[in-house]
């Protein structure tokens, strides 16, 4: 009796959609709290989406505004598209985290602050005069405060951990409070830490306690009154995994090169935000993958090429900037007809630009930035578990026609995830590749330079292969025989072969899908990462009486075969990218449609509820006239 | 060698394209030597692969009846580093030049040398730009005068060999063009080597460069100005090798051999761990003017790169297993919706 009088009754509300965002300096560790309570929902069954923002400095000066990483994640009970536009709940470790967040807070939406924080000197880096606390300035919001880092303290005095290191737990209080308030199991947090720190270690057995802490806290305090319950989603059947755009993508280098029957080798130089995909492949050299960390990019693309030429499928992941330093070498690549694979990681540019941040204005640097005529195939990832896909393809291409492919991912598939039904390895495409072990040319001579006549693929003949001694370079080839030669004819005839290709490849990916009516008034198009958004945004206006439609394409270069008739077959076409139009140019250059472009050019990715609007906008402005 | 009958020729080793460096080039007769080295081994000629970037050397590959790539500008050693560890069986060779490796492409000479990849790496240094008709190189010397440096080059130049030391270099030996029975035993030292070997060979440019090595070539001057370095031998030179050289602290110093007696004179090992009096030898000319050292600097073991990636490739698959694709999917923590 006495307890009940003492614990205020809970009320449990149903959810079906939670948008939250922990927010705080680069050092508090919320990209580990928003992960772990991410790993959390994702056992749990929600379907879910996540974003991931954080500052390309290391740790910027504690308690400032660019300071601040933040974490957002969408969980659910249905099938999600976006990790959500407005956070319904929002964590503030400090003042700066609160200042820089909360203009993305849904009216209403509950705030969760670290007390302890909010003390003058926090307050006035982040721009306050005032307490926020005190001023008024929330009573729009749910706001509940815990002194997140006084209790840490206490939570975790017989761990072992001492001094300032006590507080280093906070995140983890924090993660066991919206645990407790989201009704999340701590087994597989617990679990986890116990993996990585060891059991009965200090720092292990402290964030264990102060995550418990977090939750009994929540359990124990009036302050806490309401706790939300989002149902698991109801996907379809099958085991799911959560894995970032990155981990899924280096699967995929591997899938794909098991399934060419091709040792991987991925040369690459350290460059957000591309690097965790060297770091995943070099844990897996029992699948025979070779990791060379090179010197530079230009280093790793031409490693990638020596492999290549030893008969191993040489792939190299980078940034924009990368590419750039690499654009001489992948024209060699081409030039020699060697398969490769890019993997360009966008970032917002130019040069150095938002390391951290998204963008996808690398399509036209992709597609033209080389010298010379050198057309290659170009494809895009759409969403994290979507790397695993295209990467299985670019293998695909890269092999059977003997070029390389230029692989655009981008800064948000790359640390986002998403739950991923996975594949069966049974299912992957049996492409082994057939290296030339016999003379193909008269007297038992060999034509480096003859072509399959269905891909236009030359043979892929390795040295340490006796009889087929040949040289390859960078200086235009003789048909056939690969001597230089600097006949007219010949370097037209051999520009128009390796331009060929892209012909022959056209005729061998799956044709476009339209998503939505096919008599829709207008048809959105996009690439990349804006899949979600737009795909919500779109669903969303077609819930009212809307007829939109869309196209979300994986094949850049060369487009789809039917793309030109199906985007000639919608009254508008509207085409949002994070860029400043680059791919309503290639449609209104290739197809002469008066695409209309829909650029983005802020770092983040398209809010679900921005593409809703345009296309209303322009709906509306077709209405009157 | 000398006891086994070879099976190849010079000509198994010729492509069937035409050779087209000027007349009186100094690539010819390296490339002879080569050819005619590769005829000494008991190696198939598909088991070579010639790496090269750009310049007059870098054809090179084409001339050759091995495999071969003529690569990007400065890049061969990149593009050698990925054979070489793609596939450690092959004998990978890189031919390059002065502006090719230590101008446009030093950062990765640099790294393949310290990484001990399993390269044979021959810079033909002719001291100036050949393929572009006449500007100074990274080998030039201060105050030369061509088309890009009217009034004197004011780019202090690079020691070829003092770099390669420098850069943790395994191997590193120097020779002329001129001098075949030499470069033919260069060769040998090189290939014999495990890991990654830099030959600067002294190559001359008679158009553009002509007579730049005389010192070193030059019937009147050559027997006073080679220093031969020879294992286990002391380093004496000139006329009755009646110059030697000593190792004063760091320093290597010309002496004459009457004044501090035989059993003072420096006797060479390549071999020796500590790179340092390879070093103060490297530094006893600069250009080449005056008494140049010829032979091996420097010759140690290390485990090859290529070596210690296949350890890594093996020890994973012994501890882990051979790699599953439906393990590695499930490898994170899954769960099951009906």
């Amino acid at each position: 009796m006495a307890e009940d009088t003492l614990i205020a009754p809970v009320e449990r509300e149903q959810r079906d959609r939670v948008v939250i965002r922990f927010a705080g300096d680069s050092g508090d560790g919320m990209q580990l709290a928003g992960t772990q309570f991410t790993a959390a929902s994702a056992m749990f069954g929600n379907d879910l989406a996540t974003f991931p923002n954080f500052p390309a400095e290391i740790r910027a000066p504690q308690g400032t505004l660019p300071g601040v990483s933040s974490f957002q994640v969408h969980i659910a009970d249905w099938d999600i598209l976006t990790p959500g536009d407005d956070p319904d709940v929002l964590v503030a470790m400090n003042p700066a985290a609160l200042q820089s967040n909360l203009v993305d807070l849904r009216q209403g939406g509950l705030l969760l602050i670290n007390e302890d924080a909010f003390v003058e000197r926090n307050l006035a880096k982040a721009g306050y005069e005032v307490s926020p606390l005190t001023d008024g300035s929330l009573e729009d919001y749910h706001v509940l405060t815990a002194k997140m880092e006084d209790l840490t303290k206490l939570a975790v005095k017989d761990t072992g951990v001492k001094g300032r290191a006590t507080l280093r737990s906070k995140n983890f209080f924090a993660l066991g409070l919206i645990s407790w308030m989201f009704t999340r199991p701590l087994e597989p947090v617990i679990d986890w830490v116990e993996k990585k720190f060891g059991k009965d270690q200090p720092v292990g057995l402290a964030n264990i306690a102060a995550l418990k802490a977090g939750y009994n806290y929540g359990i124990t305090t009036e302050a806490f009154h309401h706790t939300y319950e989002v149902q698991p989603a109801k996907l379809p059947a099958g085991t799911y995994a959560n894995v970032t755009g990155n981990q899924a993508l280096a699967w995929g280098l591997i899938a794909g090169a098991q399934a060419a029957a091709v040792p991987l080798f991925y040369g690459s130089y350290p460059i957000t935000p591309a690097t965790s995909i060297l770091e995943e492949l070099a844990r897996r050299k029992n699948f025979g993958v070779r990791t060379f960390q090179a010197e530079d990019e230009i280093a790793a693309v031409g490693i990638a090429v020596g492999a290549t030429f030893a008969g191993h499928l040489g792939v190299t992941g980078t940034s924009g900037p990368g590419v750039a330093l690499k654009s001489e070498t992948i024209s060699l690549a081409f030039s020699t007809e060697l398969p490769l694979i890019v993997v360009n990681v966008q970032r917002a540019g130019p040069s150095t630009g938002l390391p951290t941040k998204v963008e996808q204005s690398d399509l036209l640097f992709t597609l033209y930035g080389r010298h010379g005529e050198a057309p290659l195939p170009v494809i895009a990832v759409q969403s994290p578990s979507d790397a695993y896909e295209v990467a299985v393809e670019a293998t695909r291409i890269a092999t059977k026609y003997m070029t390389p492919v230029m692989l655009l991912s981008d800064g948000y598939i790359a640390n986002s995830s998403e739950p991923w039904r996975l594949p069966d390895a049974e299912d992957l495409p049996d492409n082994p590749v057939t290296y030339a072990t016999e003379p193909n040319g008269p007297d038992g001579t060999f034509l480096p330079y003859a072509r399959d006549p269905e891909t236009m693929a030359r043979p892929w003949a390795i040295p340490g292969t006796p009889g087929l001694e040949h040289r390859i370079g960078g200086l235009e080839k003789q048909n056939l025989t690969g001597n230089v030669s600097y006949n007219p004819l010949n370097h037209e005839l051999m520009t128009e072969l390796r331009e060929e290709k892209l012909q022959r490849i056209a005729a061998d990916i799956p044709l476009v899908e339209v998503h939505g009516p096919e008599d829709a008034d207008l048809l959105v198009v996009g690439w990349g990462s804006t899949f979600g958004a737009i795909r919500a945004g779109v669903n969303n206006v077609n819930r009212s009486d809307a007829r939109v439609a869309h196209v979300h394409l994986r094949y850049l270069n060369p487009f789809p075969p039917n793309l030109g008739d199906v985007v000639a077959g919608f009254p508008k076409v509207l085409v949002p990218e994070l860029n400043r139009g680059q791919l309503s140019r290639l449609l209104r250059a290739e197809y002469l449609i008066p695409a209309l472009s829909y650029p983005k050019i802020q770092g983040v990715p398209f809010k679900a509820s921005e593409i809703s609007a345009k296309i209303l906008e322009i709906l509306d402005t077709k209405d009157h006239s | 060698m000398t006891d086994t009958a070879t099976r190849f020729e010079r000509s198994d080793f010729q492509s069937d394209q035409e050779v087209r460096w000027c007349p009186g080039c100094g690539d010819y007769t390296i490339l002879a030597a080569v050819q005619s080295f590769l005829s000494t081994l008991d190696i198939d000629r598909d088991k070579h692969v010639f790496v090269s970037g750009i310049g007059c050397s870098s054809r090179f590959p084409y001339y050759m009846a091995t495999y071969g790539i003529h690569s990007v500008h400065g890049r061969a050693p990149a593009i050698a580093s990925g054979l070489a560890a793609a596939n450690p069986d092959l004998n990978v060779w890189v031919i390059t030049g002065d502006g090719d490796a230590l101008s446009i492409g030093g950062n990765h000479l640099i790294h393949a040398m310290r990484r001990n990849l399993n390269l044979n790496i021959l810079l033909f240094n002719n001291q100036i730009y050949g393929l572009t008709k006449g500007q100074y190189s990274p080998t030039s010397e201060v105050g030369k005068r061509t088309k890009s440096s009217p009034m004197g080059s004011i780019d202090y130049p690079f020691n070829p060999v003092s770099l390669a030391l420098g850069a943790e270099a395994t191997f590193v030996a120097r020779t002329i063009d001129m001098d075949r029975p030499h470069t033919a035993r260069m060769l040998q030292a090189a290939f014999d080597h495990r890991g990654s070997s830099l030959i600067e060979i002294y190559q001359n440019c008679n158009v553009f460069n002509d007579k730049a090595f005389l010192q070193l070539t030059g019937r009147e001057e050559r027997d006073e100005n080679r220093i031969m370095l020879e294992e286990g031998e002391p380093i004496v030179f000139g006329s009755d090798n009646s110059m030697g050289v000593v190792i004063d602290g760091a320093v290597a110093r010309i002496v004459a051999v009457a004044d501090v007696g035989l059993e003072a004179i420096h006797v060479h090992d390549p071999s020796n761990p500590n790179p340092a009096v390879a070093f103060a030898l490297s530094r006893l000319s600069h250009g080449p003017l005056g008494p140049t050292p010829i032979g091996v600097f420097r010759s140690v073991d290390r485990e090859t790169y290529g070596e210690a990636m296949q350890e890594q490739l093996i020890a994973a698959q012994t501890s882990q297993g051979p790699g599953d694709i439906d393990a590695l999917l499930h490898s994170t923590g899954t769960w099951t919706v009906e």
